[in-house]
């Protein structure tokens, strides 16, 4: 335990709770010492809540952890000072620190299913914290438990205290993590990326929780996210880091509004908001390079280039009776022990168009995307590509036909999506290789003229995809996807795991690509200000079913279903 | 990793390298490949010295298993009764015998038998085990319920009893035994495969490579088993002690290599009986050889996976 209690933070003293004074941290890397964050100087006023925001690499999460004391070994706290009322966490003993973190001072993590442990019940995990810290006695702890289950707005908290973290949504989960980290009423709490890998309408009813929770007790709260519209619509004030320095500190009323320094201004252009155009993402002397997006009309009357009908696709449920009924025979498997993943749906692509296909997790786009790449069989409708019914072709046998050339994707994941083993030459040759008709001679030259399509420079041709940067591995998929100049590319959330100013460049970059070589798209996207500024047409889907679907500007100006309206409400509006 | 300060050129990692580069890259970009290769193993023994140690001492195994039999002081064969049971000497550097054989010479010469059967058994094992493992990890169904049975079937048995029966019902020779240990070794390459390629079954890059047009079996061969290796590697090193140790072990209960023939197991179980007399060195000295050479291959799987792991090359 402390020796002293801390002392209440009056109104009248403005000490502040956290202050963080030219803080340098420093890892001890194969390359020598590298400097994560450089003279850096961070407070926190109580009650406050104060958003860092940056891109990766900036060193925003290494801030908090070295606050926590937390770095991994071969990191530390070269110079200095961390004050946390009027205690030095640089100096104070590991004992000291692992009696405050948890009880003063909390964190919450990015991955919620990560941060808790898969094999014990939520309401044992909270019982753990309390425990820990002396908060309550051991015959009243289950009532606590629920108690502070029930305060992060768990509904049936009695019962969901015997759940195990894989029996809850991501959301839930995120709630039980909240729950924790607030479980023994800290003073401060620091969120790093809370609601990254959570949906919209999520993120907003977490955000909404931490900020409602955290303002009635009083607590102050650093909010880690690279999303500036996120921190500006729920912070007091924000800091702007670069490459481990602190670049601009502002209140968030005004730093959207005269945002200082050149780099808060990029990154502000870079955030996709309604009202402008894809060019206006870009840096202006880019933008202005750039010259305006192409848009060519779409031909009327035209067959479409992609035309579903009634798609279904069914998995079955797993359970002991499904299985037990099918090795028996006796009844056949009832409907209801069926999940439809896409429930009958039907819509068009035509050519040259880029069409948005929006919902949350688990509303069957993903599984939609997979049938209509061929990568799995559908249950029932039709495909009918190019007036060719590709559908009926079991997938198991089309990575070899030609009509693969003519379909092709761009990942989610650029990281997960390219072979670690292989060159990004030999990533892009690949599909080359199996299914153009260029001579191996060829095979080179034709790489660097796609990795110059995609502004790959050529000397990264002949790295690894762990030696690329994000943005680099992004336009190597890009590249291997166009290299068959395919009819339709299927974009499953490519700018996902990219930086926003990034993403702004590969958003520009694809609407480049669609001009110039005629492709249509299928973008596929929880993000709704991003399809806004991509695609012709949006489609909406729940439950594996279409819920609205038009041209992007109506739906996203007067939405018709009311799914679209809480999915575009839950977008956070940063005080413009 | 945008910094530029060093890169790497790629190794020969990649499954089919692309045909050369059309054009020389950027004179600050070159490095010599071998340099490269050669500077990241330096940092791999840099950073854990065991593993510099465990590399001296296999290539110090490899060098006496080449050339051996060219230069020890003595022939392996030639008795000589008249300096039996001697005790180390300078003439003699781990003494003789019973019949006065010197065995120094014998450990020495003996040690490119025990390398073959080790090297051999593994190989085979490798190819078999691991390609078995990798298909029903990736194919699954009905491939993987045969292959993962039969693995359970062979790890049913007391695995020392079944290469004693196998080399019995086969007949004493060298291939036996090496057929033996490849079969007792199958189980564990089987399911390390398995694990592997099924983690990898849905990652990105598989479908990808579907994407541009690859078949199951290209997908296997050119993308799956090339991100296996690394672990791979360390199956290798750890079986190939146990190839050693198995091999000899066959030996010294009398299957397996025949007396007079130098190996490590055949020498420990004649010497055996001399311990109590107090003639030591006898068994001690290929006991330590095979020790030796046990451990070297147990500590060489962490180096090894070190080295062809591209993550560790940045």
């Amino acid at each position: 335990m402390l020796q002293a209690p801390l002392p209440p933070a009056d109104a009248g003293t403005a000490l502040p709770l956290l202050e963080v004074r030219d803080l340098t941290v420093e890892f001890a890397t194969r390359r020598g010492v590298v400097r994560a964050v450089e003279k850096i100087n961070i407070s926190l006023a109580k009650g406050e809540t104060l958003g860092i925001v940056g891109e990766s690499g900036s060193g925003k999460s290494v801030t908090s952890y070295a606050v926590m004391r937390i770095l991994d070994r071969a990191g530390s706290i070269a110079e200095g000072s961390v004050m946390f009322s009027n205690l030095d966490l640089r100096s104070a003993p590991e004992s000291d620190m692992r009696d405050l973190r948890g009880r003063e001072m909390s964190m919450i993590f990015q991955s919620p299913r990560l941060a808790l442990n898969p094999i014990r019940k939520i309401g044992h995990q909270i019982e753990d914290v309390l425990l820990q810290h002396a908060q309550v006695d051991r015959a009243a702890v289950t009532d606590k438990a629920i108690e502070v289950l029930d305060s992060v707005r768990i509904a049936q908290p009695r019962e969901r205290y015997h759940a195990y973290p894989f029996e809850l949504s991501g959301g839930m989960c995120q709630r039980v993590v909240i729950a924790l980290a607030l479980a023994c009423r800290p003073q401060l709490l620091i969120a790093d990326e809370p609601t990254t890998g959570l949906d919209v309408t999520t993120q907003k009813a977490v955000m909404d929780l931490v900020v409602e929770l955290t303002r009635e007790r009083g607590m102050s709260t650093i909010l880690i996210t690279h999303d500036l519209g996120l921190a500006a619509a729920y912070c007091d004030r924000v800091v702007v880091m670069q490459k481990g320095h602190v670049v601009e500190t502002a209140m968030s009323e005004t730093i959207f509004k005269q945002p200082a320094h050149a780099y808060t201004r990029k990154l502000m252009r870079a955030t996709p908001r309604p009202g402008i155009g894809l060019r206006d993402l870009l840096p202006e002397e880019d933008a202005a390079r750039a010259g305006p997006v192409g848009n060519k009309p779409i031909a009327a009357g035209a067959a479409p280039l992609l035309k579903i009908e009634n798609l279904v696709k069914e998995y079955p449920r797993k359970g002991v009776t499904t299985s037990l009924k099918k090795m028996f025979g006796t009844t056949p498997v009832p409907e209801s022990d069926v999940f439809r993943a896409v429930d009958g749906i039907s819509f068009e692509i035509a050519r040259g168009e880029s069409v948005g296909l929006v919902g949350e997790s688990g509303c069957g786009k993903s599984t939609t995307s997979m049938m209509l790449m061929r990568l799995i069989d559908k249950t029932s409708g039709t495909i009918t590509f190019g007036g060719e019914d590709i559908g009926a072709i079991p997938a198991k046998s089309f990575a070899t036909l030609p009509q693969r050339k003519r379909i092709q994707m761009v990942f989610q994941d650029p990281t997960d999506s390219l072979n670690p083993r292989f060159t990004a030459a030999r990533a892009i040759a690949d599909p080359l290789m199996r299914l153009g008709d260029i001579p191996r001679g060829e095979l080179r030259a034709k790489c660097e003229e796609l990795a110059t399509q995609v502004g790959l420079p050529l000397q990264f041709l002949d790295r690894f995809p762990h030696q690329l940067s994000g943005g680099q591995k992004a336009r190597v998929g890009i590249a291997r996807a166009i290299a068959l100049k395919p009819d339709l590319i299927i974009l499953d959330e490519p700018t996902a795991a990219l930086d926003v100013s990034v993403q702004a460049v590969v958003l520009n970059l694809l609407q480049d690509l669609k001009d110039s070589l005629g492709m249509s798209y299928l973008f596929v996207s929880h993000d709704l200000n991003v399809v806004r500024l991509l695609c012709d047409r949006v489609i909406v889907m729940k439950t594996g079913k279409i819920v609205e679907q038009g041209p992007t500007k109506r739906v996203m100006d007067s939405p018709q279903a009311d799914y679209t309206r809480d999915l575009l409400a839950a977008i956070p509006h940063p005080p413009i | 990793m945008t910094d530029t300060a060093t890169i790497v050129p790629p190794a020969s990692t990649a499954a089919t390298p692309l045909p050369p580069l059309a054009e020389a890259p950027p004179a600050a970009e070159t490095k010599p490949e071998s340099n490269s290769i050669f500077r990241h193993a330096r940092y791999v023994m840099a950073e854990n010295p065991v593993t510099g140690l465990a590399f001296v001492l296999f290539a110090l195994i490899a060098v006496l298993a080449l050339i051996g039999p060219y230069i020890v002081p003595h022939d392996p064969l030639a008795s000589d009764t008249a300096v039996s049971l001697q005790a180390p000497t300078w003439e003699h550097w781990f003494g003789t015998d019973q019949l006065g054989r010197d065995i120094f010479s014998r450990v020495v010469v003996a040690t490119r038998l025990d390398f073959i059967i080790a090297i051999s058994s593994v190989a085979l094992v490798f190819v078999l085990g691991g390609f078995a493992g990798i298909a029903a990890g990736f194919f699954g169904g009905w491939t993987d319920r045969l292959v993962s049975r039969l693995a359970d079937t062979i790890m049913a048995f007391p695995l020392f009893v079944l290469a004693m029966g196998i080399v019995a019902a086969l007949g004493n020779t060298v291939t036996n035994i090496v057929i033996a240990t490849a079969i007792i070794n199958f189980p564990l390459y089987v399911r390390v495969a398995r694990a592997e390629a099924n983690v990898r079954r849905e990652a990105g890059f598989v479908q990808a490579a579907r994407l541009s047009g690859n078949g199951d079996f290209r997908i296997l061969l050119a993308h799956i088993l090339p991100n296996i290796m690394p672990i791979m590697m360390v199956q290798i090193s750890l079986t190939m002690g146990y190839a050693i140790l198995n091999a000899a072990g066959l030996s010294f209960i009398g299957l397996g290599v025949k007396p007079p023939t130098p190996e490590w197991g055949i020498m420990v179980a004649e010497g055996a009986a001399n311990i109590i007399s107090g003639e030591w060195w006898i068994a001690l000295f290929p006991g330590a050889a095979l020790m030796i050479a046990v451990f070297t291959f147990n500590l060489l799987g962490d180096g090894l996976r070190d080295l062809v792991d591209p993550q560790r090359r940045t």
